[in-house]
């Protein structure tokens, strides 16, 4: 287990190094930010090729990852263009994603998998029908639809909430957020677990423990959902990442000021530093997560041994 | 209170659970003299530096906490004396600057003759970084502090000279008239001591000698000013402050606005103009800014720079029906432009709506004839370029092409050439790797005819993207800089005005309004020129 654990860290090594140069490569690919730094005008020649120089712009980009490379390893992740560390925006907008993310997670994993529960055990009776349809408008719309359907409704004509979150980003102003950004992966969470227990349910060691006489509870809890929920696990561990890099659109939307949100500025201002520095922290919580999937197989199905 | 802090948070999330409307900063927010303004915001592209701030959100802030020796009214757009006693000259060379007393820093310095020295000094030094340091380049002595390349060989500029306490000299590298017009950019605001002394404390929480003070600032999210009262101008703020709020989008300030969240959006969205009307009443704003969009021509490239072609120029110009696109698309925000300065200028500052004349109305008739004239379209297609990034340019350059098709009932003569981000667009254009017409905008940095002329059309100037060039143009402008009498230099400026309308140097689209949408709770809310609001004369409840 533990070197098994040792094995995993140490592969993630040369993706994060690839990761990031790819990152790099890419941001550069896309042009000089300087040009974009004056408005509409040309910056003089000698301000452009100082502020070059300051940001580290002037050397070949080998030189220039390396430095930054060489930088990141001693926690600095260099400067964005209005003079702020990429460490202090990262301390602002992590906590922010990461209640985001805990919150559209925390609803897929209870009312994705109850309603999965629910519909698995009851299948073919108008419950399952209904759900699978609701579940297929809510995969069918898309969440900006969603995002701004809800804002209008609850925030504007009813006032049931403030249609934008303020820069605390308290979790109860996170609530409505966090149920558009998780809408989507929660209707595949449910009809995830609603086929494999259906699946699971005409398996033999089901029958087997019910003739023993378990109680249907223990039946369900210990021997049925246990081994359904390995492809459910799967799919909400690689949807942390998703949902934390991915949550751009929710964030514009309801005016949170998390990772989508800086990603998006980063871009259009062609903001190198702080693009590959945010990427590179999704990447390892992208890994991380990945691993602790990995090991809660082996919770859930005790037959999953890592040497 | 840290403790108690939370404890309302806390019940303003189970509020928020039980769906129990808003959970704001604790309590109805006062209104009368002391209340509270609070406004969209976007996040500063460059720190928060007087000389160093070149884009309406920081110069909202600067607005507010800088007073300068000059201030444009809000109103008429006039240079009005605001710090300076005096600014004298004979030789329209060598201007002599009495600074007014009784003005002080929000933290108690006086403002002296050297808080302006040092602040140009600072903002033309070329280790300062400073995006407006060309502001000081007509200063004697900033070629030696800002040399085009290698290492500054002085520290401060000669032409800047410090005689009294509240005194001081400017020696200027040629003749400029209206020069102390030019100084109610914020870029020539003073600074205290304290901006040199201890930089980073300054940036945190800048200290200025403006009608507001701020209060707190929290970077990327908001920033609070409150009234300076202090303050000993004329015009004190009939509020008790300002809180910026940044919004990750527009549309989400304008829901938050109809929400009654937010009493004040300074950027209308363009898809929420069709609901302006229905949502806010009486409660939107849309006045002249001195902003003017145009379509500027790759004049280094052999195909777009042949003699004659002056006429293929006003040919695409009168193919746009520039009433159309500004109705349509624009929903009136825009107008039609009929010269190539800004309506704020006034009659009497040089605007003139007569001058671009026939040029500038739509006649696909006369479009035709004139572009068969002058050789018919280089290559056969017009490509406009622009920036598909931000401002809904998209929308309004097909809309062009489809008018010029339209006119010239040809639909491949004009297409859209969509370029990614702003930072490449502008990247293509510094590298002049255009090859037709592309995206031009122009925000005027003080009103002032000189300004919509000089830095576009003069040979080599700062922001003649085009490369345009003309002696006869060139020589006008510099006639018009020498003349001492300001409306004589106004007279000059516009014959200079109509060699670039009977070159077609830039085909004028149209001039930018700017909007703005406020709540019940405020009044008497304006923009100024600049499109920035007067917060100063909002008043509340």
């Amino acid at each position: 287990m533990g070197r098994y654990v040792i094995r995993r860290l140490l592969q993630m090594i040369p993706v994060f190094a690839g990761a990031t140069l790819l990152i790099f490569l890419m941001v550069n690919v896309m042009g000089d930010p300087i040009a974009g730094l004056c408005g509409e005008r040309e910056c003089d020649p000698a301000t452009a090729a100082q502020l070059r120089k300051e940001f580290g712009l002037d050397k070949p980009v080998w030189q220039q990852y390396l430095t930054y490379m060489g930088n990141v390893f001693t926690g600095d992740f260099g400067t964005a263009f209005n003079g702020q560390p990429v460490t202090e925006l990262m301390a602002d907008a992590f906590p922010v994603t990461i209640r985001l993310t805990l919150v559209a997670i925390l609803f897929e994993v209870v009312i994705g998998i109850g309603l999965g529960v629910v519909t698995g055990l009851r299948r073919g009776r108008p419950v399952d029908t209904g759900v699978l349809l609701v579940t297929l408008v809510v995969i069918a719309v898309p969440t900006f639809v969603t995002g701004l359907l809800l804002q209008l409704l609850l925030g504007v004509e009813w006032g049931w909430i403030r249609p934008s979150v303020s820069s605390e980003a308290p979790l109860g102003e996170l609530i409505v957020p966090g149920l558009v950004l998780a809408a989507v992966s929660l209707a595949y969470v449910t009809r995830l677990t609603r086929t494999s227990i259906a699946e699971n349910r005409r398996a033999d060691y089901v029958r087997t423990a019910i003739a023993k006489g378990l109680p249907r509870r223990r039946v369900m809890t210990h021997h049925l959902l246990r081994n359904s929920l390995i492809p459910v696990v799967t799919f909400i561990g690689a949807d942390i990442g998703a949902l934390m890099g991915g949550a751009i659109v929710t964030e514009r939307i309801f005016n949170i000021h998390g990772v989508g949100y800086q990603l998006y500025q980063g871009i259009l201002r062609q903001n190198t530093q702080t693009v590959v520095g945010f990427v590179t922290v999704l990447v390892l919580v992208f890994l991380l997560v990945n691993l602790l999937v990995d090991l809660l197989y082996a919770v859930l199905d005790p037959r999953i041994r890592y040497a | 209170m840290r403790g108690a802090a939370h404890v309302t948070r806390a019940a303003c999330a189970v509020a928020v659970v039980l769906a129990a409307g808003a959970c704001g900063g604790g309590g109805a927010p006062a209104g009368g003299p002391d209340g509270i303004v609070s406004s969209s915001w976007g996040d500063p592209q460059n720190p928060l530096e007087p000389a160093n701030t070149n884009e309406v959100q920081g110069g909202k802030v600067l607005d507010m906490i800088f007073r300068g020796l000059k201030r444009y009214d809000p109103k008429t757009g006039e240079a009005e004396d605001m710090l300076a006693e005096r600014i004298d000259t004979t030789d329209s060379v060598n201007f002599t600057v009495a600074v007014k007393s009784g003005w002080t820093f929000s933290n108690g310095e006086p403002v002296t003759a050297k808080s302006f020295v040092d602040a140009w000094n600072y903002g033309a030094h070329l280790k300062n970084n400073q995006r407006n340091a060309y502001f000081f380049g007509y200063i004697e002595g900033y070629d030696q502090v800002h040399p085009a390349s290698g290492q500054p060989t002085a520290q401060t500029m000669s032409g800047l000279k410090v005689t009294g306490e509240r005194t001081f000299t400017v020696k200027l590298t040629q003749k400029f008239s209206t020069w102390p017009e030019t100084l109610g950019y914020a870029a020539f605001a003073p600074l205290p001591s304290s901006f040199f002394s201890d930089h980073d404390a300054w940036l945190a929480r800048p200290v200025g000698n403006g009608p507001y003070a701020v209060d707190s600032y929290t970077r990327g999210s908001q920033m609070s000013l409150r009234r300076w009262d202090g303050y000993p101008g004329d015009d004190k703020a009939r509020n008790g402050g300002v809180d910026l709020k940044v919004y990750t989008d527009s549309n989400t300030a304008y829901t938050d606005l109809t929400a009654g969240n937010l009493d004040l959006v300074d950027d209308v969205p363009a898809s929420q103009l069709r609901n302006v009307e229905a949502d806010l009443g009486g409660r939107y704003i849309n006045t002249p800014a001195g902003i003017i969009q145009t379509l500027a021509f790759p004049y280094y490239d052999p195909d777009w720079n042949k003699p004659g072609q002056e006429k293929v120029r006003r040919g695409l110009s009168m193919a746009i029906n520039r009433q159309q696109i500004t109705d349509r698309i624009f929903q009136r925000t825009r107008t039609p432009a009929k010269d190539w300065t800004s309506p704020v200028l006034g009659p009497d500052g040089g605007f003139d709506a007569a001058l671009c004349g026939d040029s500038c109305a739509y006649d696909p008739a006369g479009a035709r004839k004139l572009i068969a004239e002058g050789g018919g379209i280089p290559g056969g297609q017009v490509k406009i370029t622009y920036n598909a990034d931000s401002g809904s340019h998209k929308e309004w350059v097909d809309a062009v092409c489809n008018s010029i098709n339209n006119a010239l009932g040809n639909d491949r003569a004009c297409v859209g050439n969509p370029v990614g981000t702003f930072a490449d667009y502008r990247n293509q254009i510094t590298q002049s790797k255009m090859s037709g017409p592309f995206r031009a905008g122009w925000q005027m940095d003080y009103p002032l005819i000189q300004n919509f002329l000089q830095p576009l059309y003069y040979t080599n100037a700062s922001s003649n993207d085009g490369k345009w060039s003309n002696k006869d143009f060139d020589r006008l402008v510099d006639q018009a800089n020498a003349e001492a009498d300001p409306a004589k230099a106004i007279e000059t400026f516009k014959q200079a005005e109509g060699v670039v309308r009977d070159q077609m140097a830039a085909i004028p689209l149209w001039y930018q309004n700017g909007s703005a949408g406020y709540s019940e709770r405020i009044s008497n809310v304006s923009l100024n020129q600049f499109s920035v609001p007067v917060y100063e004369e909002i008043n509340v409840g």
